[in-house]
């Protein structure tokens, strides 16, 4: 237990994130490392497969558009109030990602099959969707516990080489204060190396005080911390800060053609200076 | 259209009437009318109905995002909408896009919690309000969540009804066939016909769909409006503060 957290720099931070990497995410409801991620763009990652709990909006869209992902698992990628995502479906559109369409519950049990260290998890639901038609890793058994004739899906459990999250702190001793969002405690259990931005470090101990202890995630599950004050940008930060709509509005229409989004790039990710860290 | 009520006023009205009953409905953060609908029927009922927004800092949810799946796969949520890109006449969704999966002609978002949801919550409303021959479809191109199971398939819930710009139909679970409930004032059966892909039950005799009851009106405008405001301020923009 040190005095003071050993915080890393954001690209040390995502140096751990190779070419190839299954990245585990959560959306805007949890925290979401958009400094991290225009710094993967930076750095010219490649080949990213998303794992998306359970959805994805700006994040996506950027690592996308930049040429960053092969293949994404997600129940939806979308700009919510603000339109479809350009970048998504023009990669959808043009065949350049595969796409594994899934369902939110989906995405949150086989990341708690994880978790719990089994291999599956059941889910209600799915049988007679073309989502189950095209998982041909998604199994259908008969509920051993029935007296037959109960067909229930099976999902496997998947462990994401790496969690990315932005939380508002991290406490001397690498503990991270989630708030109520527990999915992102779900996404760090089931993931091999969890890595955060957070907007601050709190100079105590999480665990001194209930009520932050509540909404602990332990520093047991996490690997390495950056500093990122606004690191969600332009996305919500839940308590800390509200969704940029101005530039939410401005990326959907520069993002609308491959020309738009590179001078967004240009401005927004590789003019480090522009963006908001 | 009259000039006494608004169309998502009369929207409202209508799909409030198709709530009565329920203890809990929840709401996703795209859906202003029915999320009006929800907080017409908590109001109506003296606060014994519980309505969870998905979206903004007032849900309540604790234990993240699987909360909201857990509640509805045990039975606790009576109430629900889902839309589609598609929606045919076997009540099959499509959030996916239209045209050959996975490429599609334009991809929407996905199908999000649908392939759960569907199955699992007793009163799944269909809300779309484009109503053309383009939404609703003969067959959808994919199926984000079938509208009816076979027996064996665990299946509490599914749709009950389907609200559009024009129309209202019942869906009859066991015929897995829609039937037109009621036609909006100035519009007609015809009308609905022909912008409708799929086919369905008519009765002899069309009802219209009833204006909206005025005590109703005046919660809407008055104290549901202002909550709307917080809510989903763009809608509240342009349905409530302009009067």
């Amino acid at each position: 237990m040190s005095a003071e957290l050993k915080t890393v720099s954001i690209e040390d931070l995502i140096s751990e994130i190779s070419d190839g990497c299954l990245l585990g995410i959560t959306n805007e409801l949890g925290g979401v490392s958009m400094a991290a991620t225009r710094a993967l763009i930076r750095r010219g990652v490649r080949d990213l497969r998303l794992f998306c709990l359970p959805t994805s909006s700006l994040q996506a869209d950027l690592l996308i558009g930049a040429g960053c992902v092969a293949e994404i698992d997600t129940s939806a990628v979308t700009l919510n109030e603000f339109g479809l995502a350009p970048r998504f479906v023009s990669a959808v559109q043009e065949g350049t990602i595969t796409v594994h369409d899934s369902t939110c519950p989906a995405m949150h049990a086989m990341l708690q099959a994880a978790e719990k260290g089994v291999p599956f998890m059941p889910l209600r639901g799915l049988i007679g969707s073309d989502i189950l038609r095209h998982r041909p890793d998604w199994k259908v058994i008969d509920n051993p516990f029935a007296a037959g004739g109960d067909p229930i899906v099976l999902l496997p459990a998947v462990a994401p080489d790496i969690a990315l999250m932005h939380a508002p702190m991290a406490d001397r001793d690498g503990n991270i204060y989630i708030g109520r969002r527990r999915e992102m405690a779900t996404l760090a259990h089931a993931a091999k190396r969890v890595l955060f931005t957070v907007e601050r470090i709190h100079s105590g101990s999480l665990f001194d005080d209930e009520a932050l202890a509540t909404g602990a995630l332990s520093g047991l599950y996490v690997h390495a911390i950056a500093e990122a004050p606004r690191g969600a940008w332009p996305l919500v930060l839940g308590g800390e800060y509200e969704t940029d709509s101005l530039h939410m509005h401005r990326y959907v229409q520069m993002a609308a053609t491959p020309e738009g989004f590179a001078a967004y790039l240009n401005a927004f990710v590789f003019n480090h200076a522009a963006a908001a860290e | 259209m009259t000039d006494a009520y608004k169309r998502e006023e009369l929207l409202i009205c209508l799909v409030a009437r198709l709530l009565a009953g329920v203890r809990y409905v929840a709401i996703g953060a795209l859906s202003p009318i029915p999320g009006a609908a929800a907080l017409l029927t908590q109001a109506i009922s003296h606060d014994r109905v519980r309505v969870s927004f998905l979206h903004g800092r007032h849900n309540q949810f604790t234990d993240g995002g699987r909360e909201l799946f857990d509640a509805a796969a045990q039975g606790r949520i009576d109430a629900f909408f889902l839309g589609g890109v598609q929606i045919d006449g076997q009540a099959n969704i499509n959030l996916v896009g239209p045209g050959p999966y996975p490429k599609t002609t334009r991809r929407f978002s996905g199908s999000f919690g649908s392939a759960l949801i569907y199955y699992v919550v007793p009163r799944v409303i269909l809300f779309r309000e484009e109503h053309s021959p383009r939404t609703l479809v003969k067959q959808v191109d994919f199926i984000s969540a079938p509208g009816v199971s076979p027996p064996a398939v665990y299946r509490p819930g599914g749709p009950t009804a389907l609200v559009t710009n024009l129309a209202h139909f019942s869906f009859d679970r066991s015929r897995a066939r829609f039937r037109l409930a009621s036609v909006h004032p100035d519009h007609a059966a015809a009308e609905v016909r022909d912008q409708t892909g799929f086919d369905f039950d008519c009765p002899s005799e069309v009802l219209t769909t009833p204006a909206p009851e005025p005590d109703r009106l005046a919660l809407l405008r008055g104290p549901i409006a202002e909550r709307m405001a917080e809510l989903y301020p763009e809608f509240h923009a342009r349905v409530f503060a302009a009067a």
